[in-house]
C-alpha cells in the first residue's frame, strides 16, 4: 500500500487549498470522458456507410444512449474551458514562475491535445454539422507550406473524406489523443504538488496531509463539475427546449451545401479571425497565429524573470482572452443577424428529423447507408429539385419551395396542393384564374380557359355552380392524391356524377379538354388521370407533349424529354407536388 | 548494448510496419485525372445565361465500396451563346464549402465565409477571403446538344489551380 500512500496521502507543503483542486479536477474531466467513451466505443461502426447510422440507434433506440452522448460531449467542452480558464489563472497569478515553469509548459502542450481530441471527435458522428466543422480544419492543414498536402492525405486515408477518414479519427480519437492527454494530466498532477513560488522562504500555512483535506475538495469540485455537466445536457430537455446533449443532424453529404458550417464555440474565436485573411493567407491566420500566441505563452517563466516582464505576460493573458472573447462575440452576433444563416440552419434541422423519421420508419436504414433514404425522399429532395428548377416561373405556396423569395414575380402558376379541389376550385374562380396563382403570368392569361371561367363560369347559375363542384371533385378524383383519399372515397356519387357532367355541353370541358376518350381535336391537357402520378410525371418529361400544351406549351422546359433531370428525379419532384411522402406516426 | 538492440528492434519493428501501412495512402497513385463526363443537354440551360447547377454522377471509389453513376460533385452551367458553355466546380476554392448561386442573382456566394463571385466565376467582392475565382472547367459540345465537362477538383486555399 505504500505506493498508494505515495500518491494520495503524502503530505503537501502549503496546506490544501481550493487552487490545488484544477489538476484533479481536470484529471476526473478525462476519466470521464475515458468511461464514457469506452462504452460510447462499444455502439459505434466507423465507416460513411455505418458512422451515423450507429449513433443515430445508439441516440434514439438504446436506453440512455443520449444521456451517455450527451456527457461525453459536454465534458469534452468542459475540458477545453477549464484548461482555458486554468491557464489564464496560472499566467495572471505569475504561477508560472520558477520553480513551476515545467507544470506552465505541460499545460501548454495539454491545450492542444485536447483541443486535438474535440476536432477528431466532432467528425465521429459524421453527420452535417460534424462532417463540414471537420472539413475546414482539414482544409486548412492542406494549406500548410510543404508537409500540409502530405499530412492532410495521411491523416484523411486518402485525398478526399472517406471510409479511412472513419477510422483513422477513431484511432486518434480513442487511442494515441487520450494516451498522450492523460498521462500529460496525471505528469501535470503529480507537477503541481511541487512547492508554490519560493521553497526557501517558510511556509505561510503549514503542510497538511493530501488525504483527507484536500481529497475532499478535489472530490466536491469534481462532482461540481459532474453536476454542472448534467445540468447543461438535461436542461434542454427540462424546459422542453430541445433534446438536449449534442445534437445530431443529417448524415454527412459532401454534394449537399450546408450554409450553416461552424466549428464548435470555443473555436469560433479562430473561425472569425481568419475572415480578416485575405484569400491565400489564412493558414498563417490559421497556424502562425496559435503558433506565435502558444511561443509567447511559454517565454512567459523566462520574460517574467523581469518585473517589465511579468506585467507584460499579464497583460497579454487578459488581452488574449478578451480578444478571443470579442471574436466569440462578433461572430454569434453576425450569424444571429444574418437571415441566410438562419435559413440554413433551419433547413438542416428540418433535414436531420426527416433523416431520424425516415430512418425510424417501417423500412429502416438500407445498408447503403441513411443518406440513401433521404436520396429517395420526395419531401427532402422535391423542394430543393423545385427551387433549381422550377421557381425561376413557379411558386410553392408563395415561395421557391425553401421558403426562400425570388426576386421576380412569378410567372406560372402556385403548385401548392396541385390537383386538390382547393386547387381546381381557385383555378375556376373568375377572379383568381388570371391571377398571379394561376394563368395571370403566361402567355395563357387571356386564352380560352381564362375566358370561359371569367365570362362563362361567372354567370353560372346555382344549380350550374353545384354541377361544377361535382366537376371539380371529379377531376380531383383523377389525380388520387394521398392526402384527399378518404374525401375521394366519401364522395364517390357525387364524384361519378361529376365525371358525367365533365361531357356535358353545360360544362363545356370536352370543348378543348379530352376526358377518358380519345379527342384528337383536344388543344388543352388531358382530364383523364388528372394529376395523377402517370399524368404528372409525363408532363414534367414534356408539357409540349399533345396530350398537355402541345405546340401551344409555353415556356415550360421538356426536363424529361430534354434531359434537364433524370427519370429519379423527375419522379421524386411529382411525388413532393403530390404529397406522396412517408409520414411518421409519431416522432423518432 | 545487445539487450538494448533487441528491446530497439522489438518495439521499432512494429512501430515501422505500422507506420508504413498508415502512410499507404501516400504511396497510392492518384486516379488518372477524370476524362470528360456528361453532364446535361445544351437545351437544358436557360438563353439567357443564368446558371444551373448539375450533379456530375460518375463512379465513386470509397476505399473498398466502390459505387457507379452517383454524385461525385456539381458543376454549375451556362450558356454563353448559341453553342458555348462555361462551367465552374461548385466546390468553393477558399475552404472547400460547396457554393450557391446567389439570391438575388448576379453571381455566386459561398455561405460559410461569404466569398463572392461573379457570373464569370471571377471574384466579385474584394473582401473575399477566396484566393482565386471558381474553378473553370474545360467543356465540350458533343453531337450539337451533348454538353461534357472535364469534371476535377483542386487544392482549396492556395492562388494557383492545382488539380487533385
Amino acid at each position: 500500500m505504500s505506493w498508494w500512500r505515495g500518491l494520495f496521502c503524502e503530505a503537501i507543503p502549503g496546506g490544501a487549498g481550493w487552487r490545488r483542486t484544477w489538476s484533479a479536477v481536470l484529471l476526473f474531466t478525462f476519466f470521464l470522458q475515458a468511461i464514457t467513451g469506452f462504452f460510447l466505443l462499444t455502439h459505434y461502426s466507423g465507416s460513411t456507410q455505418t458512422a451515423w447510422e450507429s449513433v443515430y440507434y445508439l441516440q434514439y433506440h438504446v436506453s440512455g444512449g443520449w444521456l451517455l452522448r450527451g456527457i461525453h460531449a459536454v465534458t469534452a467542452q468542459a475540458m477545453v474551458l477549464l484548461l482555458a480558464l486554468h491557464l489564464m489563472q496560472v499566467a495572471i497569478q505569475r504561477a508560472y514562475l520558477a520553480p513551476r515553469q515545467l507544470n506552465f509548459l505541460l499545460l501548454l502542450v495539454l491545450l492542444p491535445l485536447a483541443l486535438a481530441l474535440s476536432v477528431t471527435g466532432w467528425l465521429l458522428p459524421f453527420d452535417q454539422k460534424g462532417y463540414w466543422s471537420a472539413r475546414v480544419p482539414l482544409n486548412l492543414l492542406g494549406m500548410v507550406p510543404a508537409i500540409g498536402p502530405a499530412l492532410q492525405t495521411v491523416l484523411m486515408g486518402g485525398t478526399e473524406v472517406s471510409h479511412y477518414t472513419l477510422t483513422r479519427f477513431v484511432a486518434l480519437h480513442t487511442v494515441l489523443l487520450p494516451l498522450c492527454l492523460g498521462l500529460g494530466l496525471v505528469a501535470y498532477h503529480r507537477l503541481t504538488r511541487r512547492p508554490a513560488v519560493d521553497a526557501s522562504a517558510p511556509p505561510a500555512t503549514p503542510a497538511a496531509a493530501w488525504c483527507p483535506d484536500q481529497l475532499l475538495r478535489d472530490a466536491v469540485a469534481s462532482v461540481a463539475v459532474l453536476v454542472a455537466v448534467l445540468f447543461v445536457v438535461l436542461w434542454p430537455r427540462w424546459t422542453g427546449g430541445g433534446e438536449g446533449g449534442p445534437t445530431l443532424l443529417a448524415p454527412a453529404d459532401a454534394t449537399e451545401p450546408y450554409g450553416a458550417a461552424r466549428p464548435e464555440w470555443f473555436m469560433l474565436w479562430l473561425f472569425q479571425l481568419l475572415k480578416f485573411f485575405p484569400g491565400g493567407t489564412e493558414v498563417w491566420g490559421a497556424v502562425g497565429v496559435p503558433a506565435v500566441v502558444l511561443a509567447v505563452l511559454a517565454a512567459m517563466p523566462w520574460v517574467g524573470r523581469w518585473r517589465l516582464g511579468r506585467r507584460f505576460n499579464t497583460a497579454f493573458a487578459l488581452g488574449l482572452g478578451g480578444g478571443m472573447l470579442a471574436l466569440t462575440l462578433i461572430a454569434v452576433s453576425r450569424d444571429r443577424r444574418d437571415p441566410q444563416f438562419q435559413a440554413a440552419v433551419r433547413e438542416a434541422d428540418l433535414t436531420a428529423e426527416r433523416a431520424k423519421a425516415l430512418s425510424g420508419g417501417p423500412d429502416g436504414i438500407p445498408p447503403t447507408g441513411a443518406l440513401t433514404l433521404l436520396e429517395r425522399d420526395p419531401l427532402t429532395q422535391g423542394p430543393r429539385l423545385f427551387a433549381r428548377h422550377c421557381a425561376s416561373c413557379h411558386r410553392y405556396d408563395g415561395h421557391d419551395g425553401l421558403g426562400g423569395l425570388p426576386a421576380d414575380a412569378p410567372s406560372a402558376s402556385d403548385l401548392k396542393s396541385f390537383g386538390s379541389r382547393a386547387w381546381l376550385r381557385r383555378l375556376l374562380d373568375p377572379v383568381e384564374v388570371d391571377g398571379p396563382k394561376h394563368f395571370g403570368g403566361t402567355r395563357f392569361s387571356e386564352g380560352r380557359m381564362v375566358r370561359f371561367v371569367k365570362r362563362g363560369v361567372a354567370e353560372f347559375t346555382e344549380e350550374q355552380q353545384a354541377q361544377l363542384e361535382k366537376v371539380i371533385a371529379a377531376v380531383s378524383a383523377e389525380a388520387e392524391l394521398p392526402g384527399q383519399r378518404a374525401l375521394d372515397d366519401r364522395d364517390q356519387a357525387a364524384i361519378e356524377t361529376g365525371r358525367q357532367l365533365i361531357r356535358t355541353e353545360d360544362m363545356r370541358c370536352t370543348e378543348c379538354h379530352q376526358f377518358r376518350q380519345p379527342d384528337e381535336d383536344a388543344s388543352a391537357p388531358d382530364l383523364t388521370g388528372y394529376g395523377s402520378r402517370a399524368w404528372l410525371f409525363e408532363f414534367i418529361s414534356n408539357p409540349s407533349h399533345p396530350r398537355f400544351y402541345g405546340r401551344r406549351n409555353d415556356r415550360m422546359p421538356a426536363y424529361g424529354a430534354n434531359e434537364v433531370l433524370d427519370a429519379a428525379s423527375i419522379g421524386l419532384l411529382t411525388d413532393w407536388l403530390r404529397e406522396a411522402w412517408y409520414q411518421p406516426t409519431s416522432g423518432p | 548494448m545487445l539487450a538494448a538492440g533487441l528491446a530497439a528492434f522489438a518495439t521499432g519493428f512494429p512501430v515501422a510496419l505500422g507506420v508504413r501501412c498508415l502512410l499507404d495512402p501516400l504511396r497510392r497513385k492518384r486516379r488518372a485525372p477524370e476524362l470528360f463526363v456528361r453532364i446535361a443537354n445544351l437545351s437544358a440551360l436557360p438563353a439567357d445565361g443564368a446558371p444551373r447547377r448539375f450533379p456530375v454522377l460518375s463512379e465513386r471509389v470509397n476505399v473498398w465500396t466502390k459505387t457507379r453513376g452517383v454524385p461525385v460533385g456539381a458543376v454549375f452551367l451556362r450558356r454563353l451563346g448559341e453553342a458555348s458553355v462555361e462551367a465552374f466546380n461548385v466546390v468553393c476554392p477558399h475552404a472547400g464549402c460547396v457554393v450557391q448561386v446567389a439570391a438575388e442573382g448576379g453571381g455566386y456566394l459561398c455561405p460559410c465565409h461569404n466569398s463572392a463571385f461573379g457570373l464569370d466565376g471571377r471574384i466579385a467582392d474584394p473582401g473575399s477571403p477566396s484566393p482565386r475565382g471558381l474553378d473553370a472547367l474545360a467543356t465540350e459540345l458533343r453531337h450539337g446538344e451533348e454538353v461534357w465537362v472535364k469534371f476535377q477538383n483542386f487544392r482549396t486555399g492556395v492562388r494557383d489551380q492545382i488539380p487533385i
